[in-house]
């Protein structure tokens, strides 16, 4: 029989991880349940459900630094930061619609605090103001050994003892059930403007966005949509276009942006050279909402995968990756991030195989991950790229240091781990 | 300071360990000579020193994994050394331990201006990245004060920060990717030009680690482009509390300067003397603001900064007129810890930092304190990121002298945790601060601290004597109570 766990506090948290720990029944962590379907299928009975610890426990906006409970829904958190002109500005996605999650019953479609660390999902504005990871400033766990411990701070500036909370965020909840995470809140642009250029193929357009990049003009957005992609924009300046659209997203005051807007076009060499458009607000923000979130701009029902690569070597993994005949595809991070759509039942392996060779033989680093399939396909494939033996065994022995009886998501992130 | 017990059985190998090395490292790479190995007894922290039993300077990633192999089979201590400009004695060598030096690791292996990368062996200067790519119009972020002599491995090893991080991060959140070479002499890659990696972010983990998890040998750092202009504020104020109230105001409405620095009146005066910036010295505290961007959002920046500098009681405002100006007002923060061993014999630096509201509270009690103990400070003060920096000065030829000053600094570095801060900012726990983490930290906490440390070096010969207050046997810490048939949690919702 599944048992549902619900806990109302830290305390209840520490009970039923030290209950599956001894009993050996491990857990799924839960929050909003928005991304249940990421990463690899369980076997648990038992779902530990972290929504009850929601709310903001510190907010102070002059100290630029927010605390709250893990399962505290990411649209609640966002509105307390807009009423004080804050915002997360890691731009964390609403994966929901690409995982099928969005009708998920009691799930909320943006998920929460405590999923979008636990998965280190970060928006178009990464390239800009980092990862998710570079804004957690500490937080409170407990390890899978049942123990109730703190780690980093609410300060900016802190190097005393390991940084726990890197480790905590991104590893899928396999180290520690999160029960309190302190963030920065930092001060949200008052003006967005977006530059598109049009008609470009894959490789001019990420040449327009690396030059972009290099200016000082502090991109925060850089993506290009193939042809297909900008097809589906439900913004009418991209989707009437009617050819593939490169993007280039400045942000900040009034007259810092117009400045950039201004001056930027001579810096994109022969790309700019058939003119450029401009989106302005609200079109800007609904644009760079489509590629945060994915799911509008490639086909539904296909296989999703997500690479990470060279920024600059993007175009060139996707190219050699003609044969599998890709449904859809879409540049984020200057070319850094490659969303790819496969028709399912293509490949036995769904690709899996063919791309990371790609990767590797093209960009020579990098990794991919199988974002979307059933999970008969997560099961029957590496949903994380494969590590070497040595950084596997590593990453084995830090599991075993923080959950020796694998009660916790075990087998999400890797089969043992 | 207690250091672990020598091993008298490692000593008494000494000869055997030299020859091994030297097989590994051949010609002048292992140093063994007392009046040469004197050169590496201390780091930046010079008032710990302890000569090292052997000196090992290798040059390839192949000799590191070889040192460290031989070292873990034979039970030896290990000690990595970048420069050795660490503050909290990072560096100390131990006298059973071999000092595993990385200064020949100097060459900057690929500059990628598309990908906005460079890869660097973990010896190159901080400023040195910078150096290499300015030309194109490139820099490299974090700007510690030593930046001329700090390598950027040792700045992966502290996580360094400098005047720049509240906008632009410390190293982690510029560091891409690692090689690494763990004790047992397995070499790790981890991440790249990408911009996240697959699994456990490791390459997180390591900064800030202190040499205690593994060693260093590549580092890939993402390079920005420089910004268009840059123009500094000196602003004075009549007290403490209306320059910490304008830095909260600043950041309130929504600003955040690529530096923000403060410094208090012994402080002022003390960079004035010596560098004649052209502070004002009729203030109590004095702000230091840059604005960094196209010129058009500098200037109005300047003019909002301006605006609420006044709010708060300014008593005089300066913005630099030339980007000569800009580095004549840094000039003075820059050199305000040489400036301060100027007006006493010595002086000891703290590093904790504080929630940025509690400034003129601490600054206050530290007043209290310096009555107390007899002894002066100056305050330097990263005032955007909360980053406090007293200076203790004192006499290290007067007998007792040293000892009240870091009774002093402790008692300074418990008043930052109590008001809600840490015990360090950048300069790292070190040996210096490795006694004060328990009033940080819960036994708990640095328990899973310590686990982790054991998934990388389970013999704990990495660095030993650093950071942790106890050391434990790996284990007892990987132990586990399992009480079976409890009964489970009878409070706990369930459905």
């Amino acid at each position: 029989m599944t048992t549902r766990l619900k806990p109302d506090n830290a305390d209840q948290v520490v009970d039923a991880v030290k209950w599956a720990a001894s009993e050996g029944v491990p857990l799924e962590l839960v929050g909003g349940g928005s991304m249940r379907t990421l990463g690899r299928p369980l076997q648990t009975e038992h779902v530990l459900d972290i929504s009850g610890l929601s709310g903001v426990l510190l907010y102070e906006p002059e100290e630029l630094v927010v605390s709250a409970l893990p399962g505290t829904p990411i649209a609640e958190l966002e509105a307390v930061l807009a009423e004080k002109g804050q915002h997360l500005a890691f731009e964390p996605p609403d994966l929901s619609a690409l995982l099928g999650a969005a009708d998920a019953p009691g799930g909320n479609r943006r998920g929460t605090l405590g999923g979008v660390v636990a998965c280190n999902l970060a928006g178009p504005r990464r390239i800009h103001a980092g990862a998710v990871r570079d804004h957690v400033l500490g937080l409170s766990g407990v390890s899978g050994r049942g123990d109730a411990y703190k780690t980093g701070g609410r300060v900016f500036k802190n190097v005393t003892g390991y940084d726990l909370s890197k480790l905590m965020t991104g590893s899928y909840g396999t180290l520690s059930a999160l029960t309190q995470i302190t963030v920065k809140a930092l001060p949200r642009p008052e003006t967005v403007r977006t530059l598109l250029l049009h008609g470009l193929g894959d490789a001019d357009g990420i040449a327009a966005l690396t030059a972009a990049l290099q200016t000082p003009y502090e991109v925060s957005g850089a993506a290009h949509l193939p042809a297909a992609a900008a097809r589906r924009s439900a913004v009418p300046d991209v989707s009437g276009a009617g050819g593939a659209v490169t993007a280039i997203r400045l942000e900040g005051i009034a007259a810092s942006v117009f400045y950039r807007l201004e001056h930027l076009p001579a810096r994109l060499g022969p790309a700019a050279a058939n003119g450029v458009t401009e989106l302005g607000f609200p079109a800007s923000d609904r644009f760079w909402r489509e590629v945060r979130d994915v799911a509008s701009l490639i086909p539904a029902d296909t296989l999703v995968w997500r690479l990470s690569v060279p920024p600059a070597a993007g175009p060139a993994v996707v190219a050699a990756l003609d044969d599998l005949d890709p449904a859809g595809s879409l540049f984020d991070w200057g070319g850094g991030l490659v969303w790819l759509a496969l028709a399912p039942g293509a490949k036995e392996d769904g690709g899996a195989a063919a791309i990371r060779a790609a990767v590797k033989s093209t960009a020579g680093e990098g990794h991919a991950t199988l974002i979307r399939a059933p999970g008969s396909l997560r099961a029957g494939v590496p949903v994380f790229q494969p590590q070497p033996p040595e950084l596997a065994a590593l990453t084995g022995r830090i599991k075993q240091s923080f959950d020796p009886q694998r009660a916790l998501n075990p087998g999400r992130l890797y089969a043992d781990i | 300071m207690k250091m672990p017990e020598a091993d008298k059985r490692v000593l008494a190998r000494r000869s055997e360990i030299v020859a091994a090395l030297r097989a590994i490292v051949p010609g002048e790479g292992v140093i063994d000579r007392e009046d040469e190995l004197r050169a590496y007894e201390s780091d930046g922290l010079s008032a710990y020193r302890i000569l090292p039993m052997i000196v090992v300077l290798p040059s390839t990633t192949d000799q590191v994994s070889r040192v460290l192999r031989y070292c873990h089979e034979n039970g030896i201590k290990v000690v990595p050394r970048g420069a050795g400009t660490s503050l909290s004695g990072g560096a100390l060598p131990l006298g059973d331990g071999v000092l595993l030096g990385l200064g020949k690791f100097n060459r900057i292996i690929e500059i990628d201006y598309d990908n906005r990368a460079v890869r660097a062996q973990p010896g190159v200067t901080n400023l040195g990245i910078t150096n290499a790519v300015q030309h194109r119009g490139f820099y490299y972020a974090p700007d510690p004060s030593s930046q001329i002599a700090c390598t950027i491995g040792g700045n992966v090893a502290e996580n360094s920060g400098g005047v720049h991080c509240l906008k632009y991060g410390l190293t982690t959140n510029n560091v891409l990717g690692l090689e690494m070479v763990l004790v047992s002499g397995e070499v790790i890659r981890l991440g790249g030009k990408a911009l996240d990696d697959a699994g456990f972010d490791l390459v997180g983990l390591m900064n800030g680690s202190e040499g205690l998890l593994g060693v260093v040998t590549e580092v890939t750092v993402r390079i920005l482009p420089k910004p268009e202009t840059a123009r500094a504020m000196l602003i004075g104020f009549p007290t403490n509390e209306d320059a910490g109230a304008c830095v909260a105001r600043i950041m309130a409405a929504g600003i955040i300067p690529g530096g923000l620095e403060m410094m208090d009146r012994p402080a002022i005066h003390a960079a004035e003397d010596f560098v004649h910036a052209g502070y004002p010295l009729d203030v109590e505290a004095l702000l230091i603001a840059e604005l960094d961007g196209p010129e058009a959002e500098v200037d109005h920046l300047i003019e909002r900064v301006g605006t609420i500098a006044r709010d708060c009681n300014a008593m005089s405002i300066r913005v630099s007129e030339s980007d000569e100006e800009r580095l004549r007002f840094w000039a003075g923060r820059k050199a305000a810890f040489p400036a301060t061993g100027r007006i006493a014999p010595d002086y000891y630096c703290m590093d904790g930092t504080i929630p940025r509201k509690k400034l003129s509270e601490v600054l206050h009690r530290i007043g209290e304190m310096s009555a107390h103990y007899g002894l002066k400070v100056a305050n330097v003060f990263h005032a955007g990121d909360g980053n406090l920096h007293p200076l203790i000065l004192y006499d290290a030829n007067k007998p007792g002298d040293l000892d009240t000053a870091e009774e002093f600094g402790a008692e300074i570095l418990k008043l930052c945790v109590e008001v809600g801060g840490v015990l360090t900012g950048e300069h790292g726990v070190g040996v210096e601060k490795r006694d004060l983490m328990e009033v940080q930290f819960e036994e708990v906490d640095l328990d899973q601290q310590q686990r982790v440390k054991c998934a990388f070096d389970p013999e704990s010969l990495l660095n030993p004597g650093k950071m942790f207050p106890k050391l434990h046997r790996c284990a007892e810490m990987g132990r586990m109570h399992v009480h079976r048939g409890q009964l489970p949690f009878p409070d706990i919702p369930r459905f």
